[in-house]
C-alpha cells in the first residue's frame, strides 16, 4: 500500500519523459497526458479513503527509515489537496489540448508543453505529500521550474517583462527557502518535518520566532501574501488562459498549503496569531480593492486571487482544529473556482478579442452559455450561498467569530472583502454580459494565444470548463461528507499525533 | 550547535548583501548576478552549518566520530544544481529581452502605469466618472444607453 504514495509523482514524471519520446506525434503526447493525470486522480481516491479509515500512508525511500531517509506522507490533508488539485490539471490539460487544436490544427505536437506541463503536475503532487523540508524545496523547483517554461512560451515583449518579474521573485524566495533550510538544520540537525515537530520546541523563543518568521516570508511570497504579492498581479495575466488557470489554481495554493503544514506542525501556537491575522486582514482587503480598480479581466481575477489568498491564511490565524478545517475546506474550493474562473476568462477573452472590461458588452446575448459558465463559479467565488464558496467561508467565519477581539474583527474583515468580492463580480457581469452588443475586435496579434481566434473557440474548450464548474457544484452537494473529512483533517493536523507516529514510531508530544 | 567561523560570518554578510543590493538593481544582467550571489551565499551557509570540518565520512577510513556531517553537502550540491539551471535560464531570458526589446532593464507594467495615471484626477476632482471613461463608466446608463435591454436581463438584476 505504502509504494502508492509514490505513484503520484512517478507517473507524471515517467509521462513527461514520454511525451518528449513521442514528439512527433500530438495524439500520442494528448492520450499519455491524459491516461497520466486520470491515473494520478484514481491514486489519489485510493489514498484519501485510505487515510481517512486507517491513518497516514507513509513510505520511506530508498528502505530508509523516517529521520534519516526522505518519507512522502498522504495524510488526510494532502491527500484531499492532491485529488482536487489532480482533479482540476485534468480539466486544464483537456482545455488547453482543445485550444492547441483550434489554434495549431490537430497534427501540431509540441515538445515543450506537455512534457512540461506533466512535470509541473508532479512538482505539486510532490510538494503535497513529502515530509521533508529539503523534499519541499525540490518539489517547489520542479513545480516552479516548469512554471517558468510554461508562463515564457512563445515569448513576445509583455510576456518577457512579465516572466522576468515571476523569475526573479521566484528565485528569490527559493535562496531564502534554502536559507531557511540551512538555518534550521543548524539548529536542529534535521530537516525531516515530523522529527522537526519534536526539536524545534527545545530550541530557545527567540530562534524559534526567527525561524518561524523566515518561514512565513518564503512561502509568503510564493503564496502571495501582502505585502508579499506584487509579483503576482503582474506576472500572470500575461500568460495563455490554461497556464494562468493552473498557476492560479495549484501555485499559490501549494504556498499556503506549505505554510498550513509546516505552522501546525512544527511552530505551533496555542491562541490566534496577530501577526497572521494581520496580514490575512490586509491581504484580503489590498486584493479586493485592487481588483476594483482593473480594467483588464485576468488582472482582476489576480487581484481577487490575492485577497483569497487572505481568507486563507484568516483559517491558519485562528489557529483552532475548526478555523484549520474551514482553511482546507476553503482551499479545496478556492482551487476549483478560481482555476475555473480564469478558463472561462479564455473563452471571453477569444469570444471578444479583448481583455479590457470597457471593450466588451453584451455577450450574455452574444453567447448564453459563456454567462451561464461565468455565473456559476463568480458566484461560488463570491460566496453566495449555497455555492461552495459560502459553505467555506461559513465555516471560516464560524470558527473565527468565537475566537477573541482579534479574530472578530478579522472575520469582520473577512465579510468586507466578501462584499467587495460580490461588488467586483457585479461590475465584471454588467461590463461584460450586459450593455450594448459589440462587435469582436480585430485580432491584434495572430501568434499571441492570449488574444486569439475569435471564430475558431472550440466547443471542447466549453465541455472542459462546464466540467470544472461540474466539479465546483458536487463540492457544494457533497459539502457534509467533505466538510466531515477536512474537520477530521483539522484535527490531525492540531493534533500532530497521528502524522508523527505514522513517520516516526514515537510517542505523542505531551 | 556549533561555534561558525567569524571570518566567513563576515563573509556571508557581505554575500547576502551584495547580493540584495544587486537585486534591486534596473539592469537585468545587475539581477543576475545579485542571483548567482545570493546563491553562492546561501550555499556557502549550507556548508558552513554542518558540522566543523572533519574526515571523509566512509566506514574504515575513518571513525564515526572524526566524520564529518555529509547531509549540508548534499543539500549544497543539489542546490548548486538547481540555481545553476535556474541562472542559465534566466540568462537566456535576458537575452531574449535584449533581442526583443533591444535593452534589458526591467520595464514597468504599461497596465499599471495606465490605471495610476486614470486613477489620479479623479481623486483631485473627488468625483467616480471623469477623464477619458464616457458615460459607459455607469453600468445604468451603458444599459440604458444601448440597445434596448432584455426585460429578462433586467429581471435577473433583482
Amino acid at each position: 500500500m505504502s509504494s502508492l504514495v509514490t505513484l503520484p509523482v512517478l507517473l507524471p514524471i515517467l509521462g513527461s519523459a514520454l511525451t518528449v519520446l513521442a514528439g512527433r506525434s500530438a495524439r500520442v503526447q494528448r492520450v499519455i497526458g491524459v491516461v497520466v493525470l486520470t491515473a494520478v486522480s484514481a491514486v489519489a481516491v485510493a489514498l484519501l479513503a485510505v487515510a481517512d479509515r486507517s491513518g497516514p500512508v507513509v513510505a520511506e525511500m530508498g528502505g530508509w527509515p523516517a529521520p534519516v531517509g526522505i518519507v512522502l506522507v498522504a495524510d488526510r490533508l494532502s491527500a484531499l489537496l492532491l485529488l482536487i488539485s489532480t482533479l482540476v490539471t485534468l480539466a486544464v490539460l483537456v482545455y488547453a489540448i482543445d485550444q492547441r487544436i483550434a489554434d495549431y490544427g490537430r497534427e501540431a505536437a509540441s515538445t515543450t508543453f506537455h512534457p512540461v506541463f506533466l512535470l509541473l503536475s508532479a512538482g505539486v503532487s510532490l510538494a503535497y505529500l513529502t515530509g521533508d523540508l529539503f523534499n519541499l524545496f525540490v518539489a517547489f523547483e520542479i513545480m516552479l521550474a516548469a512554471s517558468y517554461v510554461l508562463i515564457t512560451r512563445r515569448t513576445n515583449a509583455s510576456r518577457i517583462r512579465s516572466g522576468m518579474t515571476y523569475v526573479t521573485v521566484s528565485l528569490t524566495s527559493s535562496l531564502l527557502f534554502l536559507t531557511m533550510i540551512a538555518l534550521i538544520y543548524g539548529a536542529t540537525g534535521t530537516v525531516n518535518m515530523a522529527d522537526l515537530a519534536g526539536r524545534i520546541g527545545e530550541l530557545p523563543t527567540g530562534l524559534q520566532t526567527v525561524l518561524g518568521l523566515l518561514t512565513l516570508v518564503v512561502f509568503g511570497i510564493k503564496a502571495a501574501i501582502v505585502p508579499l504579492h506584487f509579483w503576482l498581479p503582474d506576472s500572470y495575466p500575461d500568460a495563455p488562459a490554461p497556464v494562468t488557470a493552473l498557476f492560479a489554481g495549484l501555485l499559490t495554493k501549494v504556498g499556503i498549503y506549505a505554510l498550513l503544514r509546516t505552522q501546525t506542525l512544527i511552530f505551533p501556537d496555542d491562541r490566534p496569531s496577530v501577526v497572521l491575522l494581520v496580514l490575512a486582514g490586509l491581504t484580503m482587503i489590498v486584493g479586493a480593492l485592487g481588483a476594483l480598480a482593473q480594467d483588464d479581466l485576468n488582472r482582476l481575477l489576480s487581484f481577487l486571487l490575492v485577497s483569497h489568498i487572505g481568507f486563507m491564511l484568516f483559517g491558519l490565524a485562528v489557529f483552532d482544529a475548526a478555523a484549520v478545517a474551514g482553511t482546507a475546506l476553503y482551499i479545496v474550493h478556492h482551487i476549483t473556482v478560481q482555476a475555473t474562473l480564469f478558463l472561462v476568462s479564455g473563452l471571453i477573452t477569444r469570444r471578444t478579442g479583448t481583455v479590457s472590461i470597457e471593450a466588451m458588452g453584451g455577450l450574455a446575448r452574444m453567447s448564453p452559455w459563456l454567462a451561464v459558465l461565468f455565473a456559476v463559479p463568480a458566484l461560488t467565488l463570491a460566496g453566495i450561498p449555497p455555492t461552495s464558496g459560502f459553505v467555506a467561508k461559513l465555516a471560516l467565519l464560524q470558527a473565527g467569530a468565537g475566537a477573541g477581539a482579534a479574530a472578530t474583527l478579522a472575520a469582520g474583515v473577512l465579510i468586507v472583502a466578501s462584499l467587495l468580492t460580490v461588488y467586483a463580480m457585479a461590475r465584471v457581469w454588467v461590463r461584460v454580459f450586459w450593455g450594448a452588443v459589440r462587435p469582436p475586435l480585430p485580432d491584434p496579434d495572430p501568434t499571441d494565444e492570449l488574444v486569439v481566434g475569435t471564430a475558431r473557440t472550440a466547443k471542447p474548450m466549453y465541455v472542459a470548463t462546464g466540467a470544472l464548474v461540474g466539479v465546483s457544484i458536487a463540492i457544494a452537494v457533497a459539502a457534509g461528507p467533505l466538510s466531515a473529512i477536512t474537520a477530521r483533517a483539522g484535527h490531525d493536523l492540531l493534533d500532530r499525533g497521528p502524522y508523527r507516529t505514522a513517520v516516526l514510531d514515537v510517542e505523542p508530544l505531551r | 550547535m556549533n561555534a561558525v567561523n567569524l571570518s566567513m560570518t563576515v563573509v556571508l554578510a557581505v554575500l547576502y548583501s551584495v547580493g540584495f543590493y544587486l537585486l534591486l538593481q534596473r539592469s537585468l544582467m545587475r539581477v543576475l548576478l545579485g542571483i548567482v550571489v545570493l546563491g553562492h551565499g546561501t550555499n556557502l551557509l549550507l556548508q558552513l552549518i554542518g558540522s566543523p570540518p572533519g574526515r571523509v565520512p566512509i566506514l574504515g577510513i575513518a571513525l564515526p566520530s572524526e566524520f564529518t556531517d555529509p547531509l549540508p553537502q548534499a543539500l549544497a550540491l543539489t542546490a548548486i544544481v538547481i540555481t545553476f539551471a535556474l541562472t542559465t535560464y534566466l540568462l537566456a531570458l535576458g537575452y531574449r529581452s535584449w533581442v526583443l526589446v533591444g535593452h534589458d532593464e526591467v520595464q514597468d507594467d504599461l497596465e499599471d502605469r495606465r490605471i495610476a495615471q486614470r486613477e489620479r484626477p479623479e481623486a483631485s476632482m473627488g468625483e467616480e466618472t471623469t477623464g477619458e471613461d464616457d458615460a459607459e463608466d455607469d453600468p445604468g446608463s451603458a444599459a440604458a444607453s444601448g440597445d434596448p435591454v432584455d426585460p429578462a436581463d433586467v429581471g435577473g438584476e433583482r
